[in-house]
């Protein structure tokens, strides 16, 4: 492919305020050097637009390549990765099999046994709250040991898995705050804490990444929804 | 296969997921050694292989191990490639993006009202999974429209990424609609294509030689109940 590539169509990505999801398609997005358009969402008001391009999960990121979407983040990363593919940009999973299988390992680790029960040990209650707090900690100790000594899970540059592990570096400290529920106390985590503010201060990152205190506000604000919402969904479990 | 290229795969006969690793080799006509694991006994290799679930399956490739039945298939895919077999995903990277967004709703929407239906507690969990089962189905009914495009997969003429991610949960929703007495999946009234898309992926040879055993799968669920 010509190293002056630009993309054929317009980008467009479907974003709402303080999403750590839509976050991820940003950096993918800069990293690869593709120009796009912010369309914001307010998701308490979906679009129109939002609902025809996403039926299935109705939420964001939705990114609009040629007229066409793609859906869930880290599916649109990839895609990204491949679709924007430039000689001159940087990968953001690896060129080898090997590694693309453990950065997807790890990514879906991330996902499911470390930002699941995270989000849940914030707004549940009681037993279930220890133990969805007991499973996040348990996570967050085999990440740390996973960077041993690393700059970024991806080596000496970003990639896939710090992509997936956004949630961690900026939105954690800000839940907790806002929740009052500790995950990572003072000396917990070393490995992850230098993580977390090298990767808040990496340049493109930071170009995308919300205000502390706007993200606050926000989490503040929609609180008892979140508590209200976790404790039904504790219920059917 | 290149000299020396060895493949092995740790499973277990009655699990989904390994039998989603065991289609894509399959398809792809790749050799290997298959392991038997006693779940309730795992081997130290399975453990070594795998320390941070300690599940099957793991596909070990010349020692090196691969864990998560979708990472598998995409590995086996991209070290295989179309040398092997035809290529699960596709070619052109939206039509891989959509190959990957069908298999992750599967594993997340369909799996989890699947597990509702056949592990809930109550009457009440279990019905609420019947109905979402019964909604991912309608959705999937859309998805094999888009995906397929008239021809008889989702991965187009031949079989692809969703076919071997779909393909691993026949045996399960089977072995629910024998124990129910019901046709709850793949029902031609609702259903019409994914209906067709059973009939002719359970016809391959490739797919019938890794299937498990209906029967033995009724004893496994009537042991552990």
């Amino acid at each position: 492919m010509s190293s002056q590539q630009q993309p054929a169509a317009p980008v467009k990505l479907i974003t709402a305020f303080g999403s750590p999801f839509a976050h991820r398609v940003e950096v993918a997005l800069t990293l690869k050097g593709v120009p796009y358009e912010l369309v914001v969402e307010d998701l308490a008001n979906k679009s129109e637009l939002l609902l025809a391009h996403n039926p299935v999960h109705q939420s964001v990121p939705v990114l609009l390549h040629g007229g066409r979407a793609v859906c869930e983040s880290l599916v649109i990363v990839e895609y990204v990765d491949e679709a924007f593919h430039q000689a001159t940009a940087p990968r953001i999973l690896p060129a080898d099999p090997y590694h693309r299988a453990t950065a997807r390992f790890w990514a879906d680790f991330i996902a499911n046994k470390c930002l699941k029960p995270m989000w849940l040990s914030m707004w549940a209650e009681g037993e279930a709250q220890a133990r969805f707090a007991r499973e996040t900690k348990e996570s967050l100790g085999v990440l740390d040991a996973q960077l041993e000594g690393k700059r970024f899970f991806g080596g000496d540059a970003l990639g896939f898995v710090d992509l997936a592990a956004c949630t961690l570096a900026r939105w954690l400290g800000v839940l907790e705050e806002v929740a009052g529920v500790r995950l990572m106390a003072d000396g917990e985590y070393p490995a992850l804490r230098r993580w977390a503010k090298e990767y808040v201060s990496d340049e493109v990152v930071r170009r995308s990444l919300p205000d502390r205190d706007e993200l606050a506000a926000f989490f503040a604000a929609n609180k008892e929804r979140y508590r209200s919402r976790v404790r039904e969904a504790v219920q059917q479990q | 296969m290149a000299g020396g290229d060895e493949l092995r795969l740790l499973g277990f006969w009655g699990s989904p997921f390994v039998l989603r690793a065991r289609l894509a080799l399959s398809f792809k006509g790749l050799s290997y050694e298959y392991v038997e694991e006693d779940l309730t006994n795992k081997s130290e290799l399975l453990l070594r292989s795998n320390p941070v679930h300690n599940k099957v399956p793991v596909l070990i490739h010349n020692g090196k191990p691969i864990c998560e039945t979708q990472i598998i298939v995409q590995y086996l895919d991209e070290v295989y490639g179309a040398s092997n077999g035809p290529s699960l995903l596709p070619v052109d990277p939206y039509d891989r993006a959509m190959a990957r967004f069908w298999a992750a709703y599967i594993d997340d929407k369909l799996l989890s009202s699947l597990m509702m239906m056949s592990r809930g507690k109550t009457e009440e969990e279990k019905a609420e999974g019947r109905k979402q089962s019964s909604a991912s189905m309608e959705t999937l009914e859309r998805a094999v429209k888009e995906c397929s495009k008239g021809k008889p997969f989702f991965g187009g003429d031949g079989v692809g990424y969703v076919d071997v991610v779909l393909g691993g949960f026949i045996p399960w929703v089977n072995l629910i609609d024998r124990l129910t007495g019901s046709r709850q999946f793949f029902d031609a009234g609702k259903t019409p294509l994914l209906a067709a898309w059973l009939e002719r992926f359970g016809s391959l040879h490739a797919a019938k030689v890794v299937m498990p055993d209906m029967e033995r799968l009724v004893e496994l669920s009537e042991m552990s109940s």
